[in-house]
C-alpha cells in the first residue's frame, strides 16, 4: 500500500492475525505427508474460517460451505503428494477450494448475483463539474466507540452478503482474511485489473453502507 | 485509463473511483501526483480516502468462526478414513 498524504487515520498495513507464515504451512505440510494426524488437524485449523467465508461466498447455506470445505480437505489429502510447492499451500488449498465451491454452487444455483456497473457513488452527489455537492459525513471518529463498533461489525457483514459475488470474494479474501492481491488473482484467476475493480467496487460499497448507518444514528 | 487521460485538474467525481488504484499503488506517478494534489487542496476527497481506509479497517476486524472440538473430531475422522483407504 503506498502512503498518502493525509496520516488522518491510521491503518495497519497489514494485520499480524491475517497473514499466515508460509513456513509453518510448510512444516505442517511436511508432517502430514509423513502421516502426522495432528498436523493434518493443525492445518485445517489454521485455514477453517478462511475457507468457510469463502466457500460461503459461492453457495447458499453454512451447512453447504461446510460441505464444500470437507470435501475440499478430502482433495488436499488425495492430492497432497502431488502438490508441488510452486505455489504457497494456502494459494493451493482456496484454488481447490474455489474449484469445487463453483461446481457446487452451480448445481444449486440461488438467484445469480448480478455485476453492477455505474460510478461508485452517486452522481447525484456532485455538481455539474463534478465537484462535491453533498460531501461525505464524518462518522470515523463515532465507529471507534465501542456501542457502534459492536453494530457496525454486524453491518458490515450484512453488506458483504449483499454484494454481488465476485466482490465479495475479493473483499473478504484481500480485507478480512488478508491475502495478497497477487494471491487473490492466482486464487480466482482473474486478472490483476479485475481484482482491483472489484476491489474498488466491493470496498466503495461498503463505505457507503457505513456512510449511511453512521449517518442515521 | 480514459479518466485521466485529460490534461486538466482532475474532479471529484473522478477522484472517487481512483482511490482504490491509488491505495493498490497501480497508479502512474504523474497519476497520483495528480491525485494528491487533489486531496491536497480539497476537505471532501480528503475525509472519503479516510473513510475508505477506516472501511477497510474495519472490515479487517471481523472475526473468525473458529473450529468447534466437534470439528476437529470430525476432520481427524476425515484423516483416518482417508489414511484407511490408502493403505
Amino acid at each position: 500500500m503506498r502512503v498518502g498524504l493525509i496520516p488522518a487515520i491510521s491503518v495497519p498495513r497489514r494485520r499480524h492475525r491475517a497473514a499466515q507464515p508460509p513456513d509453518e504451512d510448510a512444516e505442517l505440510v511436511a508432517r502430514l505427508r509423513a502421516g502426522d494426524e495432528q498436523a493434518f488437524v493443525a492445518l485445517v485449523t489454521r485455514h477453517h474460517a478462511a475457507m468457510l467465508r469463502l466457500a460461503g461466498s459461492f453457495v447458499s447455506s453454512t451447512a453447504v460451505a461446510e460441505e464444500v470445505v470437507q470435501d475440499t480437505w478430502v482433495g488436499v489429502l488425495r492430492g497432497i503428494d502431488g502438490f508441488a510447492e510452486r505455489s504457497s499451500f494456502r494459494t493451493w488449498l482456496l484454488r481447490i477450494l474455489v474449484n469445487r465451491a463453483r461446481s457446487t454452487g452451480v448445481r444449486e444455483r440461488r438467484s445469480v448475483a448480478v455485476g453492477d456497473a455505474g460510478p461508485v457513488v452517486d452522481g447525484s452527489r456532485f455538481d455539474a463539474s463534478g465537484a462535491w455537492m453533498s460531501p461525505p459525513q464524518h462518522w470515523i471518529e463515532d465507529s471507534d466507540d465501542r456501542m457502534h463498533a459492536q453494530a457496525l461489525a454486524g453491518h458490515i457483514k450484512k453488506t458483504l452478503g449483499e454484494l454481488p459475488e465476485r466482490q465479495r470474494e475479493v473483499v473478504v479474501l484481500r480485507d478480512v482474511d488478508g491475502l495478497s492481491s497477487d494471491e487473490v488473482c492466482q486464487v480466482l484467476e482473474i486478472s490483476d485489473a479485475n481484482q482491483r475493480v472489484l476491489l474498488h467496487r466491493g470496498r466503495s460499497h461498503l463505505r457507503q453502507a457505513l456512510e449511511a448507518e453512521m449517518g442515521r444514528a | 485509463m480514459s479518466i485521466l487521460s485529460r490534461k486538466e485538474d482532475l474532479v471529484c467525481q473522478q477522484v472517487v473511483e481512483l482511490v482504490t488504484d491509488y491505495l493498490e499503488g497501480a497508479l502512474s506517478r504523474s497519476q497520483r501526483r495528480r491525485l494528491e494534489a487533489h486531496l491536497a487542496a480539497c476537505e471532501h476527497c480528503t475525509e472519503y480516502l479516510a473513510q475508505m481506509r477506516a472501511t477497510i479497517e474495519l472490515t479487517g476486524r471481523l472475526r473468525a468462526e473458529d473450529l468447534s472440538p466437534e470439528m476437529r473430531e470430525e476432520f481427524s475422522a476425515i484423516y483416518r478414513r482417508w489414511r484407511s483407504e490408502d493403505d
